[in-house]
C-alpha cells in the first residue's frame, strides 16, 4: 500500500542524482547486475502472460470434438453402405423367394389381405426394374414375411425379421441394424490406429441417426454414449506434448524470474546498505575534520539527522526506486513495443484508453500533493504547539493560559483535520482509480478487438494477447510515478548529506615537522600581540593581547556569560587559528606545531562534563594507551572518587549511561580524573557552576586544586573567590579582554573587574 | 482499541455503516468481475459470437467497474472523514486531559511521552482507521465470499488453493519470526549510532583535546558495521518474500490449469466446457482468496502497533485527575502565604519529600529557600500553585486553603517563574503578556516589565524590538535572556505573590543583583518567594528557610543563620570566602 511520503524537493534534483551516481561508482557492478536483472525480470513478465494465454488456448482446443475423425468414420461407414455394395450383397442376403410355388401360396393364403396381394402383383410386374430393392421394401409386411424366409448367407443364418430390417435400412427409415446383419454390412477399419469394430460402427450410426445438427449439447451427450473405441478417436484430445512444453517453459520462466527478482533485490539491498554504511562512516569521519567553528554555527540535531534520517532515507528509497524504475520503464517500453508489433490499431486503443485514465489520475496526484504538503505543515505546527504547551504546562496553568492554548489548539487541529481529510481522500482514490483504468482498458481492447476480428483483420490470439498487455501497461505507469517521488526524496536527502560531506575541512598539516614531546615540555607560554577576528566580522574580537606565562603559573579568565571565555580556550587549543601575532610554547610557535601536537600538550576539563557510554575505566583512560588499572585507581583516590566507585556493582567496570545514578558532581570528578591520567604540562579548567550540591562541590574544588599542581593552568572562573591568588587575571567582556592583571591590581583599577567582584555582595 | 472507538460520533457511525455496505457492494462487484471477464473472453474466443453480446458484456463489466469505483470513492470519502474527525476529536480530548493533569501525573507519563501520545500515537491510529479498517472488513469478506464461490467447484482446486495460502502465510510468518526480533535490535543500533554521533558532537572539544578522534571513529565503525549487518540480514530475508509470493501465485494458476486438464480429460463430454469455464473463473477467484489472506496477514502486522498506541492513549484518557478545582473566589487576607505542618510525598512513594514544614510570609516580605539539590525546595514552592497537593497539612494563600480556591482565581494572585524558562513561539511582547488575569496588559506595562527584568537592552538590539519572534523553545536567545523574559512575564502580571523557582541561575552576578534591586523597588507591595542556589541571590531576604532532606533546619536572616545553622554556613563558605562573607 503506497503510503504518502514526506514530499520534499531537492534544490537541484539533477545535480543531486548525478552526484549520487558518482558516489555509487564503486558499487557499479552490483548495481548494473541489479538493474539488468530488473530489466530481464520485466521482459519475462511480458513473456509469461502470452505463454499462459497459449496454454489456455491449448486447453480450450482440448474441448473441441475431433470432427476429422467423425467424418472419417462416417465416410468409412458410408463406404460400406454405399449403393453398389448394397446392390450386390443385399439380393444375396435377402434371397427373395419369388418362386411361383411360393407366390401361389401367398395368393391362396386367406390371412393376407387383398390389398397386400395386389401390391405383390404390382411388384412382380415391375420386378425387373432397377428399383427392385426399393420396391421390395415397399411391400407390406405380410407379403415380405412370406417371400423372405429364413436363410443363410456365408454361413450366417438370417431371419425374416432381420431381412425386413435390412430393407428398412435401405429406405433410410431406421438405422437399427440387426446383429446378424452387422458382420455382413460392415467391415472393421482403423482410425488413428484404433480398430473400429463393426459393432462400434453400428452403434455409431444408430446414435447419430436422429441428431439435430445445431444442438451441440445433444451431440456431446451422444458422444458420451458411444462405444469406447470410437470415443477414443473422436473425443477432444489435448495436445499433451504441446501443453507439457508450455508448462515446462512457464515453470522455468517463473523460477527464473523469481530468481532474478531475488538476486536483484539482494544486490540492491547490499548496495544500499553498504552505501549507507559508507555514508555514515564518512559523516562520522568528517565530523573530526571540520573546524570547530562549523559546530558553533550548526546544531547537533541537524548533523544527527543527517547521519541517521537522511542516510536511512537514501538507503531505503534507493533500494526501492532504482530497480523499480528500471523494471517499470522496461515493462512500459516493452509492452508498448509488443503492442505495436502485434497490432497498430489495438495498440493505439490500449494506450489511449489507459492514458485518459492516467491523465485524470496525475491531475489528482498533483492536487493531492498540495494537500500532503499542507498536511505535513499543519501537523508540524500542531505538534509544535502541543510540545510547547506540554513542556511549559506549569507556566500555562499558573498564567491561566489554558483557554489561550485551547483556542490555538482548536484552530491548528481544525487545519490538520481539513488537510487530513482531503489528503486521505485523494490518496485513497489512487487504488480504485488504477483498477478502473485497468478494467476500462480491458473492455476497450475487447470491443475493438472483436470488431476487428469480425472484419477479419486480426485473430483471436491478438485479443487475448492485448488483454494482458493492457494490464501490464497500466501498472508500471503508477510505479514510475511512485519511484519518481521516491527519487525526489532521495535527492533531497542526499543533497543534505553531501552538503555536509563537502563542507570545507581544516587546513592540511603535512608541511609541519616541528614537534614538542609532552614529557619534555616545560610549560612556558607566551602570547605575542595575539589578534583574533571571527569569520565575517570586521573588528577583531581579541586585539593585541600579550602576556608571558611561566611554567606552573595560574591564569584566570573571568567575565559574564557570553563574554567570550571559550574563545580563549579555542585559541589556546588551536581549535581556531589566530589571525595575527603568535602563541609560543617553550619557544616554539604553535603555528609550527600540528594541532594534534598542541592538543597533546594540554589537559582540558570542561564545565559540561562529557562522558560517553562505556565503563568508568574506559571513560577515565579514554584513548590514552597503556593506562593500567592501578594508575586509574590512583587518580580516583586523589580526586576522591575511589569510595564511590567501590560502591558500584561492577566497580571500575560499571557502565555509565545517561540515567545512571552518577551525579553531576561525580561526573565532574570523573572528567578531572581523566585529565589527570593524561598528565600534560598545560591545563585548561572550566570551573563547575553551582549545579552541584554543596558537599560534592567541595570535593570537586579540591580535586581541581590537585589537578592544577605543577601545571601551567588556565582557569575559566565562575566563583571569583577561588582566583584571587591567580598570577594573571584576564577580564573579558563582549568578546574582548578588557582588563588584565592580578586581583589586587585590578581591584585598584576600580574597573569592570571590581564592579563584578562587588556585585556578589549586593542585593 | 475498542474502548477508544467509543469516541466515534453518531455521524461517524452512520458514515461507517454506509461504508461497510459500500464495501460489501465493492466485494460483490469485485467478485462479479471475473464472470464478465471470462464471459467476454469466451465470446471473443468462440467463432461467430455476435458483436452485440460482446458489447453487452463489456458494458456490464464497465458498469461493474465504474460502480466499484464510485463505491470506492464514496467509501474513501467517508473513511477519510471518519479517520480525520476521529483523530481530531481524540486529540482534542487528550490535549484537554493532559492540561488538567497534575505534575505528579505528568511525571508518571513523562512530558515527552505525553507529546508522542498526543501526536504520533494518534496519527498511528488514524492511519490504522484509514487503511486498516477498510481492509479489516474487505479482506475477510472477500476471502469468505470467494471461498464459497469456488468451494463446490472441485476439491482438488480448493485443496491446492488452501495449500498455496498455507505456504504463503507460513513464509510470511517464518520471515517475520526471524526478522522481528532483529527489527528491535536495529532500532537499538540506530539509537546507538545516534548516541555515538551525539557523543562525538557534544564532546568534540574533549575528543580533539585528547586527540581521540580515531578512538571515537573506531567506536562508530563498530556500531555502524553492526547496524549495517543486521539491517542487511533483515532486508535479505525480506528480499525472499516477494519472489516467493509471486512464484506461489503464478504456480497456483499453473497448477490449477494442469489439474483442470486432467479433470477435463476424465470428464464426460457434456461437462468439459463447464469445467473449463470453472477453471478460468477459479484461477481468478483463487487470486482473490490469496490476496485477501495476504491482506489479513498485513492487518495482523499493523494491528498490534495501532493497538499499542490505543492503549497508550487510553492510559492518559483514563487517568484520574488528582487536583480538584475548588469554588472559593474570595480571600481573607492580602499577600500572605502560610504553610501549616505540611507533609508531602508522591502518591506511591514511601518516603516523605517534605516533612512538617510550617512558616508564614506576610505581605511585602521576601522569603528565600536554600538547600542542596534534593532538599525539597522546588517541591515546596510547587505546592503553592497546586502542581502537587500536600499530603498532609494546609497551605494557605491569603488566608484560604489553596484547595478551596477556584484555581483561576488563585492563579491570578500568583506570578510564577519556573526553573526552566518557558518560551512560546510568539513575539517578545506576547511572551511577556502571556496568559489571562483579568487585567489589560498595555504596551507601557510590557516596557516596564522588560526594564525591571533587565531585558530592555537585549530586546532593543533585536531586529523588531518587542515584536521580534521567539523561536520554539526560545532557541534563538540565550539561557539568561530566556530567564529575564520569563521574569518580565511574571512582572507584567502584577501579582500579589511572586514565586521564583531558581530563576536567576543563568544570570551573571551583576545582572542578578541589578535585577533583584530593581524588582524590589518596583514591587514593594508584593510578597516574594525565592528558591536559589547562590547565597548572593538570597543574602538580603527578610527570611531565609534552610531545607535539608525535606526538613526545615533553619529559619532566619543571613546573619542569624551564619551563626546558628551549620548547613547554611557550609553552603555559604563553599561559595564565598570568609572575609567576603563578613564584608557583606
Amino acid at each position: 500500500m503506497p503510503r504518502p511520503r514526506n514530499f520534499e524537493k531537492a534544490k537541484d534534483f539533477k545535480g543531486a542524482i548525478k552526484r549520487l551516481f558518482k558516489e555509487l561508482n564503486k558499487f557499479k557492478v552490483l548495481i548494473f547486475l541489479g538493474l539488468i536483472l530488473a530489466g530481464f525480470g520485466s521482459i519475462l513478465a511480458i513473456m509469461a502472460p502470452n505463454r499462459l494465454a497459449d496454454l489456455v488456448n491449448k486447453i480450450s482446443d482440448g474441448l473441441v470434438v475431433n470432427t476429422k475423425n467423425i467424418e472419417l468414420i462416417t465416410n468409412n461407414i458410408q463406404d460400406s453402405l454405399n449403393e453398389d455394395n448394397l446392390k450386390t450383397i443385399i439380393p444375396q442376403v435377402l434371397s427373395v423367394d419369388l418362386s411361383s410355388n411360393n407366390i401361389s401360396n401367398i395368393m391362396m393364403n386367406n390371412n393376407i389381405s387383398n390389398i397386400d396381394k395386389e401390391a405383390l402383383q404390382e411388384f412382380l410386374q415391375t420386378s425387373n426394374s432397377n428399383d427392385l430393392l426399393i420396391n421390395l421394401s415397399n411391400l407390406p409386411k405380410s407379403i415380405l414375411q412370406e417371400i423372405l424366409p429364413n436363410s443363410t448367407y456365408n454361413n450366417i443364418s438370417i431371419s425374416t425379421t432381420d431381412k425386413i430390417a435390412l430393407l428398412k435400412l435401405i429406405n433410410n427409415k431406421d438405422y437399427t441394424i440387426p446383429d446378424a446383419l452387422i458382420p455382413i454390412l460392415f467391415k472393421d477399419f482403423k482410425v488413428d490406429n484404433v480398430n473400429i469394430t463393426i459393432y462400434d460402427q453400428a452403434a455409431f450410426i444408430s446414435l447419430l441417426k436422429d441428431l439435430n445438427k445445431d444442438d451441440v449439447n445433444m451431440l456431446y451427450q451422444k458422444i458420451d454414449e458411444m462405444p469406447d473405441n470410437i470415443k477414443k478417436v473422436i473425443e477432444p484430445t489435448f495436445d499433451i506434448a504441446g501443453i507439457k512444453k508450455i508448462v515446462i517453459f512457464l515453470i522455468g520462466l517463473y523460477l527464473l524470474s523469481a530468481l532474478f527478482n531475488y538476486i536483484e533485490s539482494l544486490s540492491m539491498t547490499i548496495v544500499s546498505n553498504n552505501f549507507a554504511r559508507s555514508l555514515r562512516s564518512r559523516i562520522s569521519k568528517k565530523i573530526n575534520k571540520l573546524p570547530l567553528k562549523y559546530f558553533d554555527k550548526n546544531q547537533t540535531g541537524d548533523i544527527l539527522s543527517r547521519v541517521t534520517n537522511d542516510v536511512d532515507t537514501i538507503a531505503q528509497s534507493m533500494n526501492q526506486s532504482f530497480a523499480t524504475l528500471v523494471s517499470a520503464i522496461t515493462l512500459f517500453l516493452g509492452t508498448i513495443f509488443m503492442m505495436f508489433k502485434t497490432n497498430f490499431i489495438m495498440a493505439i486503443t490500449a494506450i489511449a484508453s489507459s492514458l485518459i485514465g492516467f491523465s485524470f489520475m496525475f491531475k489528482i496526484l498533483g492536487k493531492s500533493q498540495k494537500y500532503f504538503i499542507a498536511r505535513q505543515k499543519y501537523l508540524g505546527d500542531l505538534n509544535a504547539h502541543i510540545e510547547e504547551i506540554y513542556s511549559g504546562l506549569n507556566v500555562v496553568k499558573v498564567y491561566n493560559g489554558k483557554n489561550d492554548a485551547n483556542e490555538k489548539f482548536d484552530v491548528l487541529n481544525e487545519q490538520v483535520y481539513n488537510a487530513n481529510r482531503k489528503s486521505q481522500f485523494l490518496s485513497g482514490l489512487m487504488m480504485p482509480l488504477m483498477n478502473f483504468i485497468g478494467d476500462f482498458g480491458y473492455v476497450a481492447v475487447c470491443i475493438v478487438g472483436a470488431l476487428l476480428t469480425m472484419k477479419g483483420t486480426i485473430s483471436f490470439g491478438v485479443i487475448i494477447a492485448f488483454m494482458t498487455y493492457v494490464r501490464l501497461f497500466t501498472s508500471p505507469l503508477s510505479q514510475i510515478g511512485q519511484a519518481m517521488t521516491s527519487l525526489q526524496t532521495t535527492a533531497a536527502a542526499s543533497e543534505r548529506v553531501f552538503e555536509f560531506v563537502d563542507e570545507k575541512e581544516m587546513l592540511d598539516e603535512v608541511n609541519i615537522h616541528e614537534k614538542l614531546m609532552r614529557s619534555e615540555t616545560k610549560g612556558n607560554i607566551e602570547f605575542a600581540n595575539v589578534e583574533f577576528t571571527y569569520d565575517g566580522n570586521t573588528t577583531p574580537t581579541i586585539k593585541n593581547f600579550s602576556a608571558k606565562v611561566k611554567s606552573g603559573q595560574k591564569i584566570a579568565i573571568v567575565g559574564p556569560t557570553g563574554a567570550g571565555k571559550t574563545t580563549m580556550v579555542n585559541l589556546l587549543m588551536k581549535f581556531y587559528d589566530i589571525s595575527k601575532g603568535d602563541i609560543i610554547i617553550d619557544g616554539v610557535s604553535t603555528k609550527d606545531l600540528t594541532r594534534e601536537n598542541v592538543h597533546d600538550l594540554f589537559t582540558m576539563v570542561l564545565q559540561d562534563t562529557w562522558l560517553f557510554e562505556g565503563t568508568i575505566r574506559e571513560n577515565i583512560a579514554f584513548n590514552q594507551e597503556n593506562v593500567t588499572l592501578d594508575q586509574i585507581k590512583n587518580v580516583c583516590k586523589i580526586v576522591g572518587l575511589d569510595h564511590f566507585i567501590k560502591t558500584l556493582p561492577n566497580g571500575y567496570d560499571s557502565k555509565i549511561s545517561e540515567s545512571d545514578s552518577v551525579s553531576a558532581g561525580q561526573r565532574q570528578l570523573l572528567t578531572i580524573a581523566r585529565g589527570m591520567i593524561k598528565d600534560a604540562p598545560f591545563l585548561i579548567l572550566d570551573e563547575a557552576t553551582s549545579n552541584v550540591d554543596t558537599r560534592t562541590e567541595e570535593l570537586v574544588q579540591k580535586a581541581m586544586d590537585k589537578l592544577t599542581e605543577g601545571r601551567t593552568s588556565f582557569i575559566i572562573a565562575h566563583r571569583l573567590s577561588t582566583i584571587k591568588n591567580a598570577d594573571l587575571i584576564l577580564v573579558m567582556k563582549d568578546g574582548n579582554i578588557v582588563e588584565q592583571g592580578t586581583h589586587d591590581a585590578l581591584m585598584k583599577q576600580k574597573g569592570f573587574y571590581a564592579e563584578i567582584y562587588n556585585s556578589q555582595f549586593e542585593l | 482499541m475498542l474502548k477508544l472507538f467509543k469516541n466515534f460520533q453518531k455521524k461517524d457511525i452512520i458514515y461507517g455503516l454506509i461504508s461497510i455496505l459500500l464495501i460489501v457492494a465493492q466485494v460483490w462487484l469485485d467478485l462479479k468481475m471475473p464472470d464478465y471477464m471470462s464471459e467476454i473472453t469466451k465470446l471473443v474466443q468462440t467463432e461467430g459470437s455476435r458483436m452485440a453480446d460482446i458489447l453487452k458484456n463489456g458494458a456490464f463489466m464497465l458498469l461493474c467497474a465504474f460502480t466499484t469505483l464510485v463505491c470506492a470513492i464514496i467509501t474513501g470519502y467517508f473513511i477519510a472523514n471518519i479517520s480525520a474527525r476521529f483523530s481530531k476529536n481524540v486529540r482534542k480530548k487528550l490535549f484537554n486531559k493532559a492540561m488538567d493533569l497534575s505534575s505528579a501525573e505528568i511525571k508518571e507519563f513523562s512530558t515527552s511521552s505525553l507529546i508522542t501520545r498526543t501526536t504520533n500515537d494518534i496519527t498511528q491510529i488514524q492511519m490504522f482507521i484509514a487503511m486498516g479498517l477498510q481492509m479489516m472488513i474487505k479482506a475477510p469478506l472477500t476471502a469468505i465470499w470467494a471461498v464459497t464461490k469456488i468451494l463446490n467447484k472441485s476439491w482438488q482446486w480448493s485443496a491446492l488453493t488452501a495449500l498455496a495460502v498455507v505456504i504463503l502465510l507460513s513464509t510470511v510468518a517464518i520471515i517475520l519470526i526471524i526478522v522481528l526480533p532483529r527489527f528491535k535490535i536495529v532500532q537499538k543500533l540506530i539509537d546507538k549510532v545516534n548516541n555515538v554521533t551525539r557523543e562525538n558532537l557534544t564532546g568534540i572539544r574533549v575528543i580533539r583535546a585528547f586527540n581521540a578522534e580515531e578512538y571515537q571513529e573506531n567506536k562508530f565503525e563498530e556500531v555502524n558495521n553492526k547496524l549495517t549487518n543486521t539491517q542487511l540480514f533483515n532486508q535479505k530475508a525480506f528480499a525472499i518474500m516477494q519472489p516467493i509470493m509471486y512464484l506461489v501465485m503464478y504456480s497456483l494458476t499453473l497448477a490449477i490449469y494442469i489439474i483442470g486438464i486432467y479433470l477435463i480429460k476424465n470428464s464426460l463430454m457434456v461437462d468439459k466446457i463447464s469445467i473449463f469455464g470453472d477453471m478460468v473463473v477459479f484461477s481468478s477467484y483463487s487470486m482473490q482468496v490469496i490476496m485477501s489472506f495476504l491482506m489479513l496477514a498485513m492487518i495482523f502486522m499493523i494491528l498490534p502497533r495501532a493497538n499499542v498506541s490505543a492503549i497508550r492513549i487510553n492510559e492518559v484518557l483514563e487517568k484520574d485527575i488528582s487536583i480538584k478545582n475548588g469554588e472559593q473566589k474570595e480571600a481573607k487576607e492580602v499577600g500572605t502565604v502560610e504553610f501549616k505542618n505540611v507533609y508531602f510525598k508522591y502518591p506511591d512513594a514511601e518516603e516523605y519529600l517534605l516533612e512538617n514544614i510550617s512558616f508564614k510570609v506576610n505581605k511585602g516580605e521576601t522569603v528565600a529557600f536554600i538547600g542542596s539539590t534534593g532538599s525539597g525546595k522546588s517541591t515546596l514552592i510547587n505546592l503553592i500553585p497546586r502542581f502537587y497537593d500536600a499530603t498532609e497539612g494546609e497551605i494557605l494563600v491569603d488566608g484560604v486553603n489553596v484547595k478551596d480556591y477556584d484555581i483561576t482565581y488563585l492563579y491570578n494572585k500568583l506570578g510564577y517563574v519556573s526553573q526552566k524558562a518557558v518560551m512560546f513561539n510568539d513575539t517578545v511582547a506576547n511572551n511577556v503578556t502571556y496568559g489571562e488575569n483579568g487585567k489589560e496588559k498595555t504596551k507601557e506595562l510590557v516596557k516596564k516589565a522588560l526594564e525591571v527584568a533587565q531585558a530592555t537592552e537585549f530586546v532593543s538590539k533585536m531586529d523588531e524590538k518587542e515584536e521580534s519572534m521567539i523561536a520554539q523553545g526560545g532557541t534563538n536567545i540565550s539561557g539568561g535572556q530566556k530567564q529575564r523574559l520569563s521574569i518580565a512575564r511574571a512582572i507584567a502580571r502584577e501579582p500579589e505573590i511572586y514565586i521564583f523557582d531558581d530563576s536567576f541561575s543563568a544570570l551573571d552576578y551583576k545582572t542578578d543583583a541589578t535585577l533583584r534591586h530593581e524588582l524590589k523597588k518596583y514591587t514593594k507591595e508584593a510578597t516574594c518567594l525565592i528558591v536559589a542556589q547562590r547565597i548572593g541571590t538570597i543574602m538580603n531576604a527578610d527570611k531565609i528557610i534552610v531545607l535539608d532532606e525535606g526538613k526545615c533546619i533553619g529559619v532566619g536572616t543571613h546573619k542569624e543563620l551564619l551563626k546558628k545553622c551549620s548547613v547554611y554556613r557550609q553552603i555559604a563558605e563553599s561559595q564565598l570566602s570568609k572575609e567576603e562573607l563578613e564584608n557583606a
